[in-house]
């Protein structure tokens, strides 16, 4: 059975993986963890706030034993800096022996109003990375071309966005994802593809493991929904749906009608016969 | 002796080494990177790293993110 999803040397038996930002608080957030069945999260890395009271911290709510943590490079503009951050969320991780600590979900930003990935950025860290034994997710455009060099550069696993980070517009070109994963899964079928991005609802994740996407990485989808917790638990079914479908083989589009009851034996008059 | 940590300048007396200054801010226990002068220091070489007057040094950690 291919229900698992194999990255690098991790082998994850639920194909969503979900951010751990924008949640109200982190009870809330670890509910919706726990009831999206994720078993890899991502987050990010930041300074310590050493004024005022810390708090809580995140670690303090993710069991470490369940989750697998992906350190994401969001928030930085070029290559130096995303490579600073991964090299950090490597050293945090190390120190809790997780096994995301081999991992960096890699984000090199163009601007923060579109969050769309700098494309030339992207991949001279990648490079990089790749060389530093960082298996290295990497987030992309949708863009066929820009996919392929990043999956040359010896990225692990190739993320297109379906639409922008947070926008909840869900899979805004089929085509381009479907087009991708040809291409990178051409002569290695079992090269992971994750769609990275833009999830607004159930259908979405639907749709993209439907055409065939290893996985679907969201965050904003289920933080900012009215219920988090019940949307979390749309978006396992909606993967577990999306992947159940793609294995089955959809039928054909057709223009015209195919009857599901046979013509033989009916007793009507059909018109125009 | 004047150093820089997370961009703030401080003023900080009895931290010798970074460790010391890890344990100032109450990070002794905590999961936490350490950058000097954009250096990236590795936890076990904390104690062995001495702070100099103007260092630049980042303390971060995980948060929530996507």
């Amino acid at each position: 059975m291919t229900s698992t999803l194999t990255i690098g040397s991790l082998e994850i038996s639920s194909r969503l993986i979900v951010g751990t930002g924008k949640y109200a608080n982190y009870d809330l957030m670890r509910s919706a963890l726990d009831a999206s069945g994720a078993q890899v999260i991502t987050v990010a890395v930041r300074r310590e706030r050493l004024v005022d009271d810390r708090g809580r911290s995140i670690l303090d709510f993710i069991d470490l034993d369940r989750y697998t943590i992906l350190p994401n490079t969001a928030g930085c503009f070029d290559a130096a800096d995303a490579i600073r951050v991964a090299r950090l969320g490597r050293e945090i991780l190390s120190q809790m022996n997780n096994p995301g600590r081999e991992w960096v979900k890699l984000e090199v930003l163009g601007d923060r109003q579109t969050l769309l990935p700098d494309p030339v950025g992207t991949l001279e860290a990648c490079r990089q990375l790749v060389k530093d034994g960082f298996k290295v997710l990497c987030y992309t455009s949708d863009d066929p071309i820009a996919a392929v060099r990043l999956k040359e550069a010896g990225a692990t696993s190739v993320m297109p966005a379906g639409s922008p980070i947070g926008s909840g517009r869900g899979i805004a070109n089929p085509s381009a994802i479907r087009i991708i994963l040809e291409r990178l899964k051409s002569g290695d079928p079992d090269y992971p593809v994750i769609v990275d991005a833009g999830v607004g609802t159930a259908s979405d994740v639907t749709i993209a493991m439907e055409l065939g996407s290893d996985g679907v990485l969201l965050n904003t989808g289920i933080a900012h929904a009215r219920d988090p917790i019940t949307m979390a638990t749309a978006m396992k079914h909606a993967c577990l749906a999306g992947r159940a479908a793609y294995l089955a083989g959809r039928i054909p589009k057709r223009l015209y009608a195919t009857a599901s009851s046979p013509w033989e034996g009916v007793i009507s008059h059909i018109p125009g016969e | 002796m004047l150093i820089v940590v997370n961009g703030e300048e401080i003023d900080i007396a009895g931290c010798p080494t970074l460790a010391d200054l890890v344990e100032h801010f109450g990070l002794g226990d905590r999961a936490v990177a350490v950058e000097l002068n954009h250096e990236l220091i590795p936890r076990e070489q904390h104690a062995d790293t001495r702070i100099r007057k103007g260092d630049c040094i980042e303390l971060v950690t995980l948060v929530g993110g996507g």
